[in-house]
């Protein structure tokens, strides 16, 4: 193997890594509320626009992340607190296609206020630098990446292991009824599910932004439907399986992105997404799922 | 199907027929919107054929849209200008031609047959994940219809497409997904996949086969998105941008603001939301308010549409017509009411 493509390895690795992250922070909020946030790209959003306002108005690198995370977990709670909790018993076609609509919503309101060209992020840009490991140039932010999203997993297994909350959350996630029934708290569970989800967003916004300082209204709308292709391939059901999806799609992509010549990367989204429609095909409940998974259950 | 039941038709068809008189009573440059919201009913009627009667969403359908849209313009562009427009076309299609009327029934073919492939590995999926997986088929078809220039003019304008979709057309078009909409929903098909939204368990204990009654109307609801599609393309020039993640919210939006489960809500939900973006797009190009040119923000609209569609699934989750289908008998249950009040 060529050392070419061991950078594309690495490069897949490092977007698989950011991918595996908001597929966490997706799957956290489905499994205790059933609802897949599709709104989840635009929150990415506000946060990568504050970072950018940040370093526009001179911030140090440290005030604008507090920012990022300020902003984004605000809108994270006031999401739950406006849209999620009146659709808490709707069914999960109408909570989706709700945050669809949010999601558009956040979008549009970032292009009246930020305008079509958008900001430049360009606090971080100094993690874009290469480092030489070997005969191989890595760029810095993609061993911050892979570090970063091992040690957010690693921290999230120890919560959801071995505390009270993350107890909690797992019987949440596995039958909501019965954990209230046993004393769970919902509003608790839930504000917790979505405070770690908009966190996650934050930390995901701050590593997209170095590699794409250029924020605009589509910032991380793409992303945030690879990632949801992702979690249903890898399987909705457990928290696990989709973040393995996460993280399969994001090498995937990231490697063919890198091996394709650029004739034919153009078409890289259909490459994808029939990627996707084929593994779908051989296995409708997921790939990282044992039995039946997420087809039809009654 | 009961007799009475087709009076359940008598609502969206008054409606289309009301935007019809209302069409030939304006100026052609206010005519052009009741066009515009008439294709919209087509569009919106052929997504609930699939999404309203199963009760799961899909956000894939503008992909059949597309690529009606993208057959008919191919095959009605004049032949002697087709090179000039689309100078990597494949040598066949330079040459097949085929008339306006054929045209759209060859559009709903390739929906229906591409809404078919793709159906048979989505539909095995669970509802909430075949939604998000039509998401898939719709960036595959932006991606394709926007790079592969040898099947039409990639992301330039599709232009000389003869403009035949006038108000005529465009009733007749909208009668035509009405009316097919609503033989399917009354049809046994129909009926069955109707069941398995109510209760999948039930529905399949009677031997309802769940993915079968899906798939057939997804491939039903492809082919009548590819007609509308190809009512669109002889509207105006579009671009693939016009068919993509906008016009999916747009759709939905309709969908679910008068309601998803019935075709009478689809209806009131497509004029009322064509209405509301008519309006909106006239004011971003400013309008004159008691003497003062007050103009919105251009992508006002986009923000207006989703919080009412945002706010209709809050306030209102059923959408304004409460999922059920229009009926003469509530309609003189009000009519009495008033008269009561009023007495």
């Amino acid at each position: 193997m060529s050392n070419i493509s061991w950078q594309t390895l690495v490069d897949a690795a490092g977007l698989g890594a950011i991918y595996a992250l908001m597929a966490v922070g997706i799957g956290l909020v489905f499994g205790v509320l059933r609802l897949v946030n599709f709104a989840y790209g635009q929150l990415i959003m506000a946060g990568a626009f504050a970072l950018a306002v940040a370093a526009e108005l001179g911030w140090p690198v440290w005030a604008g992340i507090l920012l990022c995370f300020g902003v984004v977990i605000a809108l994270s709670l006031v999401m739950e607190w406006v849209v999620f909790r009146p659709l808490r018993t709707q069914a999960p076609a109408v909570m989706l296609v709700a945050t669809f609509a949010v999601a558009f919503l956040m979008q549009s309101v970032a292009l009246l206020w930020f305008g079509a060209f958008g900001k430049i992020a360009v606090s971080l840009a100094w993690l874009n630098r290469p480092i030489a490991i070997g005969p191989v140039d890595i760029r810095a932010i993609t061993i911050v990446a892979i570090v970063v999203a091992f040690l957010c997993l690693l921290a999230l297994v120890l919560l959801l292991g071995r505390t009270t909350v993350g107890l909690h959350m797992r019987a949440a996630a596995m039958d909501f009824r019965t954990a209230r029934a046993l004393g769970v708290r919902a509003n608790r569970v839930i504000t917790a599910a979505v405070l770690i989800s908009g966190a996650l967003a934050a930390i995901v916004a701050v590593m997209l932004t170095v590699q794409n300082p250029l924020v605009n209204a589509n910032f991380a709308l793409r992303d945030t439907i690879i990632v949801l292709a992702g979690v249903v391939v890898g399987g909705m059901g457990r928290l696990s399986s989709a973040t393995f999806g996460g993280f399969a799609i994001g090498f995937v992509s990231g490697f063919l992105g890198g091996a394709l010549p650029t004739s034919q990367s153009q078409y890289l989204p259909s490459l994808l997404f029939g990627l996707v429609i084929v593994v779908l095909l051989i296995r409708p409940g997921g790939l990282f799922t044992r039995g039946r998974g997420s087809v039809e259950r009654v | 199907m009961t007799g009475r039941a087709i009076w359940q038709l008598f609502g969206p068809v008054f409606l289309v027929a009301l935007a019809a008189a209302i069409g030939m009573a304006v100026s052609s440059s206010i005519q052009i919107y009741v066009i515009n919201a008439l294709v919209a009913v087509a569009m919106v009627a052929a997504i609930y054929v699939f999404v309203g009667n199963s009760g799961v969403l899909s956000f894939g359908h503008i992909s059949f849209v597309a690529v009606g849209a993208w057959t008919a313009g191919v095959l009605t562009v004049p032949a002697e200008e087709r090179s000039a427009i689309m100078p990597n076309l494949f040598t066949w299609l330079l040459h097949a031609s085929v008339g306006n009327f054929s045209s759209l029934l060859v559009a709903a073919a390739v929906g229906g047959v591409f809404a078919l492939i793709v159906g048979v590995p989505l539909m095995r999926l669970s509802g909430l994940a075949a939604s998000i997986a039509t998401f898939g088929v719709l960036e595959i078809t932006y991606n394709l219809l926007y790079f592969y220039e040898r099947i039409g003019p990639g992301s330039s304008a599709f232009s000389s497409v003869p403009e035949t979709t006038d108000l005529l057309q465009a009733t007749l078009g909208a009668f035509a997904v009405i009316g097919v909409a609503f033989m399917y929903q009354h049809s046994r098909f129909g009926q069955m996949l109707r069941a398995t939204r109510e209760d999948p368990a039930a529905a399949q204990a009677v031997g309802i086969s769940i993915y079968w009654q899906r798939l057939f109307a997804f491939f039903l609801s492809g082919a009548l998105a590819g007609f509308a599609g190809g009512l669109f393309i002889h509207l105006l020039p579009l671009t693939i941008q016009d068919m993509y993640l906008p016009l999916t919210l747009l759709t939905l939006a309709m969908l679910v603001v008068g309601g998803v489960s019935s075709l009478w809500g689809a209806v009131v939900g497509a004029f009322a939301v064509s209405g509301l973006d008519s309006f909106l797009a006239v004011a971003e190009g400013g309008i004159d308010v008691g003497g003062w040119h007050v103009g919105l923000p251009s992508g006002t609209r986009i923000v207006v549409v989703s919080a009412a569609m945002a706010l209709v699934l809050i306030l209102r989750p059923a959408g304004l017509c409460g999922g059920r289908e229009f009926s003469l008998d509530r309609l003189r249950r009000i009519a009495s009411r008033m008269r009561q009040r009023r007495g």
